[in-house]
């Protein structure tokens, strides 16, 4: 490699760098993004100069191709579609790795340069990469709500993927050995198969998972494209592929923990027990249990004379029901009457981790009034209401049960009992996603109950407000 | 085996170093971040267009043409929806009056 090429290269991974540090404070994170944009030019061009000259044309037409369809899903796509869209990114990143690794091994073996290195990098390079594309493609899948809903298991499923991993293995080994274990198989035949085994493992990895535990997959497959970049980078002996990798993978590492930790449960048991959320929704009699059930001008009036602080618990129910509008209303009318009002978000409350925030932001909601979870509880016990729109999960009481094993005991909520009154904006009294009831559904003194759909009982409300 | 070992202990200090980056990243900000960051694992591009220069049949160029589509889309698509998204995050508006200082 060239001095002035790796060199630049230096330059880039600083660039990157600083424009992630960046990525801390609202104000300065758009700069953010566009010094990383600088740093990735940087790489580029100057890949352009340790590169045969020739095969530039082919290049281009590769990437202005992939550019424009880059650049038109990226400005058409809605925000409440974004895990979607990052699931497409990471599926094309780690497609693209594991692609890679199988062209450099062609290139490997035509010079007859297997390195020990290379025998282990371009095996697990292509193993994370392929996983990672097609897992990302049924992520998609089941975000866009084509195929999978749900938690899609069968018999054995467990088994089939050890056989297939170690289906894996044997093929990789067998790759790099020249035939040493499948004489039949050609080394290039043998890690192509490589390339599909890991293919088919990334279906039925996260076949299982879903719902609530989207962003789970989210996260994790984008530190597996992370790593799959960073192990193509020792493929291919280039530090910026390492250093891009390393920091990427390091980020879903992280978001990965949160949100498991957000949901309160081990990263494992939603990889392994994808069922578990789905088994307990089978919609149990509901006993006629007494419940304060009011209207949009009870709700209005208690609002408008009665409370001061106000708390809103969005939950992604909201996001379906597109109420991002009239709940911006909401708080502009009740501030327009003096009112403090906060949101409190979850980390779970939207698809793929601070989802929720990027929803509110789009309708409007400065965002120095979105509180963490952390946060908001302590602002929850001097509030005078909260209003949880499209949640429950995420403020049911019942996760603080330890006694319970419920599919949500552990898992942090907010605290919106601590406040003075809580109203439910709800359609039914269903319970959410985990199918765990919420005993403050019952509390009649303390909750009203609003039954209505989000963006009609938002609506509603805010007439009331504005009227009273 | 000394380059092995320079890009080994490159590759240690990059995910520490990931790490301690991220950790400061407020929950606010998490779908930027993981777009950003996704827009960043898109130098891979760099790896296919290396792959794709170099020789080989007409089969491994359409692997590496594919890989350098994937990568270009996964690049500009990446940055160019986390600064669209970036740009909605507005500090509270000129009518809510704040008085700073």
């Amino acid at each position: 490699m060239q001095v002035a090429t790796f060199l630049a290269y230096l330059v880039a991974a600083a660039l990157f760098i600083v424009g992630i540090r960046r990525l801390r404070t609202p104000e300065t994170a758009r700069s953010g993004n566009t010094i990383a944009a600088v740093g990735m030019t940087v790489a580029l061009v100057a890949t352009l100069f340790v590169i045969r000259f020739e095969s530039l044309l082919l290049i281009g037409a590769a990437v202005i191709l992939g550019s424009v369809v880059g650049a038109v899903s990226a400005q058409r796509v809605q925000m409440t579609a974004m895990p979607q869209m990052v699931a497409a990114y990471n599926g094309v990143g780690g497609g693209a790795a594991a692609l890679i690794a199988l062209s450099e091994f062609y290139h490997l073996q035509a010079e007859g340069e297997m390195s020990l290195v290379a025998a282990i990098t371009v095996p697990l390079t292509i193993l994370i990469g392929s996983v990672s594309f097609m897992g990302s493609v049924v992520a998609f899948l089941k975000l866009q709500e084509l195929a999978f809903a749900g938690s899609v298991s069968f018999p054995l499923q467990q088994v089939v993927n050890a056989l297939l991993f170690v289906g894996v293995l044997v093929l990789g080994a067998n790759a790099v050995t020249d035939g040493a274990i499948l004489p039949f198989l050609s080394p290039f035949a043998s890690m192509a198969a490589v390339l599909a085994a890991s293919a088919l493992l990334g279906v039925l990895l996260v076949i299982p998972i879903g719902g609530a535990d989207m962003p789970i997959v989210i996260s994790l497959l984008n530190a597996f494209t992370g790593l799959a970049a960073a192990a193509s980078g020792f493929v291919l002996g280039n530090y910026i592929l390492i250093i891009g990798g390393a920091i990427v993978g390091a980020s879903g590492t992280i978001l990965t923990r949160l949100m498991s930790s957000a949901l309160g449960r081990p990263l494992r048991k939603i990889i392994f027990a994808g069922i578990a959320a789905s088994s307990s929704s089978k919609g149990e009699d509901q006993e006629d249990r007494e419940v304060n059930d009011v209207g949009a001008g009870e709700v209005g009036e208690y609002l408008s004379d009665e409370a001061e602080k106000i708390v809103i618990v969005p939950g992604y129910g909201l996001a379906v029901a597109q109420a991002q509008g009239p709940m911006r209303d909401l708080m502009e009318a009740l501030e327009a009457e003096g009112k403090t009002v906060l949101f409190g978000i979850h980390p779970v409350a939207g698809r793929m981790p601070g989802h929720m925030n990027v929803l509110l932001t789009e309708a409007g909601v400065p965002y120095a009034k979105l509180y963490d979870l952390e946060d908001i509880n302590p602002e929850l016990e001097d509030a005078d209401a909260a209003i949880i729109v499209g949640a429950n999960d995420v403020v049911n009481p019942a996760a603080n049960d330890k006694e319970q094993d419920s599919p949500i005991s552990g898992m942090p909520i907010l605290n919106v009992e601590a406040a003075e009154r809580v109203i439910f904006i709800k359609r039914s009294l269903s319970p959410g996603f985990a199918g765990v009831d919420n005993p403050l559904f019952y509390d009649t003194d303390k909750t009203m109950m609003l039954f209505s759909d989000a963006k009609q009982g938002l609506q509603d409300v805010v007439e009331a407000v504005k009227g009273g | 085996m000394q380059e092995l070992l320079a890009q080994l202990a490159i590759l240690i200090i990059a995910a520490f170093l990931g790490f301690e980056l991220i950790s400061r990243v407020p929950n606010l900000l998490h779908t930027p971040l993981m777009s950003a960051t996704n827009a960043i694992h898109g130098v891979i591009l760099v790896g296919g267009m290396i792959t794709l220069a170099s020789d080989g049949s007409f089969a491994i160029k359409v692997v590496g043409f594919v890989a350098v589509f994937f990568g270009a889309m996964n690049v500009v698509g990446g940055f160019w929806v986390t600064n669209r998204m970036l740009g909605m995050f507005r500090p509270p508006r000129p009518r809510v009056k704040k008085r700073e200082g």
